[in-house]
């Protein structure tokens, strides 16, 4: 019935008979294939048009840059002179200003070991991670606070602004990897009373808001301290901070652990390793190199809830812009100090959450092969 | 239907003439002609990337064509939505990774397309789903769900769920190639039974066996067109095109 | 006397049982000293300050007023009111929240995923900015930006002269209803039943006809209509309390605090950029394979969606969905940095103020939102079993 047919020339390569080529045909593919998809496309449009022209307006074309008081503003626009004045305070707090030096280097410091570590390229990863973790916060911790060496002591009352956000952001991260480590390994213990100890501590920090932390932090730690204890209003911050981030931190360690197969702690029981080799030779390095995305997206959300400290009156990034605002010669600019508080912590979490994302891409990449 | 059915039945069952298709640049498909007479059963073969499944994805509209004329059982496929779901009912596929939905039962995944565009009361669609499952014989499985059951029963519930619209035409696209080696002879079973009913197939598969007693003609493919068509027996002893040759002595060669 | 059976044992301080036990042990040691020492420091820092424990405070009097309570509070009303008037005012914002949270998150999660570049783009760049911003510059802006900018109420925003805005918050007209309009609501609930009904009977039909009904847009009409025609027929019985400007304020209607709006307005855009991230990557769980399988069964797009997509969706969508729903509950209690008197602001703040006793009261607000979270997971865990993918 079929007769055998065969094709000796190769038909040639041709290009399509491409009817959305250039800038139009583009248009026409992605904002107007349909009727529906135009009209969506011109509502956006005068949408966008009618919010973005006015706030470019107001921020950028018409807005005040410099000046050391309010007449500076013409009041058309935005007055920057209000963050540009009190740069200074936004950026250090009341830190006096002969030993700024200190926190300038603290943070350099800290720029060049977030940098190695989040760069694939450079070596010793680990011993700088270990550094990082360990050696730094000790330098770090005399270096602004001071009293030794010959440093003046700077209390941390001084604390503030984007030196103090960054302190508590770095504190509670340094702190609550750890904790949340070993929280989760003690959620995966083969003993019930360290078991149960471990879900009913995650549990209880997971199930309240932080701001009760804060408050627990704030009006009932001192109470559990002989009263001779002077307990310092940071420190106790940073304490439920880190208690409370170390639970978050411990269900992602623990997603990580789930997904390292079983046959890995096996293989390292036969090598006649202990615990807590199999744990930190073996399991671990797994287990936390799978969860980096959700490591560092536990960060965002610390760093972005490290602005609740305001409410319990210490006077971070947030809190020193909000009580400029009350400042009786600068009334009146409170959508300029939010605005720019803003953008501060969104360019800082944007960054991270861009980071995380092409960890994550790399990751995946790094399983297909 | 069967008015119409007798009415076309002198033409052809699919007819494809002068088709093209690129994603983006790449040209996958070029002046593809075929033309399948009722109750044909043919398979496609070829290298990865050669097109094959491009091709009988684009009988169904999975793929759309950017030149040419398909026609299924008399109907020429437009862009209209219409007029490709009407051709879709007339036309069964079968998938590499089975593609049941896993939320539904096996009878549930039988009866989905009955309820839902023959508008079937539930008892007969019920009657018409065991009934086609005890062809492919899993019968006893119908209230489990998909991840319950093993590779070569899934498949055999994907062909069964196919079966379920009384297709006029079945398409393969690799239907054993995902499954494991012990797997693969049942679902070959089935389909081999299939053929014999007198269905009309069209598959995609290196399943050389199978093409040996089923096919009525072999189709090579490279490069996006279609290189050699000839019955078994010579497709597979005098192959004419040096590729073929080549392609034949890879997959046979072992 | 040597059992063949029992295995031969090393040194007891080698021995796993025994590590296990010694570890537990220390663990219960430190932790009981942990507790003693605690409770006993607690104990002489009270006594020192002359603070009685106990929970006796909550019958005391409250003595200070609340500016927003859904139930019948004064300065005379007890300390076990005030937590009651906070713990209704954090739910009222909550249930408000998590509705509109909802709504923009599933809006904007499908815009990610429109054909159309510049809804889906304007979609991404919603959730990349709100997202990154913490929640509380965001109700601080609401607030102290927006809302207290606006005019004195002598110059409020209106619409339509019945709705006005102004620093003192929003003024809505006031339903009042008069005899008969009990009607309406029952005729409503009438509806709902008849709807359910009507599913009831539209999947009956249709399993043995195979004909389905219209149900959604039957539906619909009942639910709307009923209680619209009983409405009409018994004349009407519904008077608006229309704002009025009178004096220094408005007299009439009722006022919705600026605070609640600010909270609002910043939990619900807050949440929705998250929401937005979970649909969107809900939806797209599900594999590009199970809609072609749909299509290759000629099924219409509607139903492809109503019967494949939405299903698989959802099992994805709803655990996350859920534990975003309890994030915004623990951060309504950000309430208390612009002055919204929920559980945190009106009892965690003012009331601890005024008594000191810190321990009974953070212990029960700590514990009310435990309680949720009991609660809502022990829902989700049953969500999940009735879902669960049967495998084998």
């Amino acid at each position: 019935m079929v007769d055998t047919t065969t094709v000796t020339e190769m038909v040639a390569e041709r290009r399509p008979p491409d009817l959305r080529r250039g800038l139009l045909g583009w248009l026409q593919a992605n904002l107007f294939n349909t009727l529906l998809n135009g009209a969506v496309t011109l509502v956006t449009v005068a949408l966008l048009a009618m919010v973005l022209w006015p706030v470019l307006q107001w921020a950028v074309f018409q807005a005040d840059w410099l000046g050391n008081s309010r007449e500076a503003c013409s009041g058309e626009g935005a007055c920057w002179v209000f963050i540009s004045a009190r740069f200074e305070s936004i950026v250090y707090g009341f830190y006096p200003g002969a030993e700024r030096w200190r926190v300038d280097l603290v943070f350099a410091a800290l720029a060049i070991l977030i940098a190695w570590l989040a760069i694939p390229r450079l070596p010793a990863k680990r011993w700088v991670g270990l550094f990082a973790m360990v050696a730094f916060p000790v330098i770090a911790f005399f270096l602004l606070v001071g009293g030794v060496f010959g440093l003046e002591q700077v209390p941390t009352g001084n604390w503030g602004g984007v030196m103090l956000t960054l302190t508590i952001a770095t504190v509670g991260i340094v702190g609550s990897l750890p904790i949340g480590i070993v929280l989760a390994l003690g959620r995966r213990s083969q003993m019930p009373l360290v078991r149960g100890f471990c879900v009913v501590f995650i549990e209880f920090w997971r199930g309240v808001p932080l701001i009760t932390v804060l408050f627990m932090a704030s009006v009932m730690l001192p109470l559990f301290v002989p009263s001779q204890v002077e307990f310092d209003k940071l420190l106790r911050a940073l304490v439920g901070i880190m208690f409370f981030w170390s639970a978050y931190m411990a269900e992602v360690v623990r997603g990580g652990l789930q997904a390292i197969p079983s046959g890995q702690e096996e293989a390292a029981k036969a090598m006649g390793m202990g615990y807590w080799q199999r744990m930190g030779l073996i399991v671990l390095p797994q287990a936390l190199k799978l969860v980096i995305p959700g490591i560092v997206n536990t960060f965002i959300a610390l760093f972005k809830d490290t602005s609740l400290v305001l409410i319990i009156g210490l006077f971070d990034l947030l809190a020193i812009i909000r009580s400029g605002l009350t400042d009786s010669d600068w009334l009146g600019f409170a959508t300029e100090g939010y605005v720019f508080a803003a953008l501060v912590f969104w360019v800082f979490c944007f960054s991270m959450s861009r980071y995380s994302q092409h960890i994550e891409r790399r990751l995946h990449t790094g399983h297909r092969n | 239907m069967n008015q119409a059915t007798a009415a076309r039945a002198d033409s052809p069952m699919i007819e494809i003439a002068g088709l093209n298709k690129w994603y983006g640049d790449f040209h996958v498909l070029r002046d593809i002609d075929l033309t399948v007479a009722r109750g044909e059963r043919i398979v496609i073969c070829g290298p990865s990337g050669s097109g094959k499944s491009t091709l009988i994805r684009c009988i169904n509209h999975l793929e759309e064509h950017q030149e040419g004329r398909i026609v299924v059982n008399g109907m020429t496929m437009t862009r209209d939505v219409k007029r490709i779901e009407q051709i879709r009912r007339n036309v069964g596929m079968v998938f590499q990774h089975f593609n049941l939905f896993p939320h539904l039962s096996v009878l549930d995944n039988c009866c989905i397309s009955q309820t839902w565009v023959q508008k079937k009361p539930r008892a007969e669609a019920e009657r018409t789903a065991r009934e086609i499952l005890e062809r492919v014989q899993i019968a006893d499985q119908a209230l489990k769900y998909p991840g319950q059951l093993s590779g070569g029963q899934q498949q055999r519930v994907a062909i069964a769920r196919a079966l379920c619209m009384q297709p006029e035409v079945m398409l393969f696209d690799e239907p054993t190639s995902a499954l494991d080696p012990e797997m693969i002879k049942e679902v070959l079973d089935v389909m081999v039974e299939l053929a014999r009913d007198g269905m009309t197939m069209l598959c995609v598969t290196h399943e050389m066996g199978f093409a040996k007693t089923v096919a009525d003609r072999v189709i090579f493919m490279d490069q996006g067109q279609i290189i050699e068509q000839a019955p078994p027996e010579t497709f597979f002893n005098h192959p004419e095109s040096e590729r073929t040759q080549l392609f034949l002595s890879q997959i046979l060669g072992h | 006397m040597l059992r063949s059976s029992s295995r031969e044992r090393g040194p007891l301080w080698r021995d796993p049982t025994f590590r296990a036990l010694l570890v537990q042990g220390i663990l219960l040691l430190a932790l009981g000293a942990f507790i003693a020492m605690v409770v006993s420091n607690t104990m002489a820092n009270l006594e020192a300050r002359g603070i009685s424990t106990g929970f006796g405070f909550l019958q005391d009097r409250a003595g200070f007023s609340i500016p927003q309570t859904l139930i019948d509070y004064s300065g005379d009303s007890t300390y076990a009111r005030t937590f009651v008037v906070g713990l209704l005012n954090t739910l009222l914002v909550s249930a408000m929240g998590i509705v509109a949270a909802t709504l923009i998150g599933f809006a904007v999660g499908i815009a990610r995923l429109s054909p159309n570049w510049l809804l889906a783009r304007l979609a991404t760049a919603y959730v990349e900015i709100f997202r990154n911003i913490p929640l509380l510059v965001q109700i601080l802006f609401w607030y102290f930006a927006v809302l207290q900018a606006l005019p004195s109420p002598q110059n409020s925003h209106s619409l339509f002269e019945v709705i006005f805005l102004n620093v003192r918050g929003l003024v809505l007209p006031d339903p009042q209803p008069l005899a008969g309009f009990a009607a309406t609501p029952w005729a409503l609930l009438v509806a709902v039943i008849a709807t359910w009904w009507l599913a009831r009977h539209a999947k009956q039909r249709q399993a043995k006809t195979g004909r389905p009904l219209p149900v959604f847009k039957l539906g619909a009409l009942l639910l709307i209509g009923l209680p619209s025609v009983v409405f009409v027929v018994t004349g009407m019985p519904l008077e608006w309390s229309l704002p009025a400007f009178k004096g220094f304020n408005f007299q009439g209607g009722v006022t919705v605090l600026p605070e609640l709006i600010a909270l609002w307005l910043a939990l619900s855009i807050y949440t929705a950029s998250f929401i937005a991230e979970i649909v969107r990557s809900g939806i797209q769980s599900v594999p590009q394979g199970q809609v072609e399988a749909a299509q290759a069964l000629s099924l219409p797009g509607g139903i492809i969606l109503r019967k494949v997509v939405i299903p698989q969706a959802m099992r994805v969508i709803v655990p996350q969905l859920t534990s975003q729903h309890l994030n915004l509950i623990k951060n309504s209690s950000l309430a208390t940095a612009i002055g919204y008197p929920d559980l945190v602001a009106v009892f965690s703040g003012t009331a601890l103020n005024v008594t000191g006793q810190a321990i009974e009261i953070v212990a029960m607000t700590m514990a009310v939102y435990l309680l949720i979270n009991l609660i809502v997971s022990a829902l989700m865990n049953l969500y999940n079993a009735r879902t669960l993918l049967k495998e084998r």
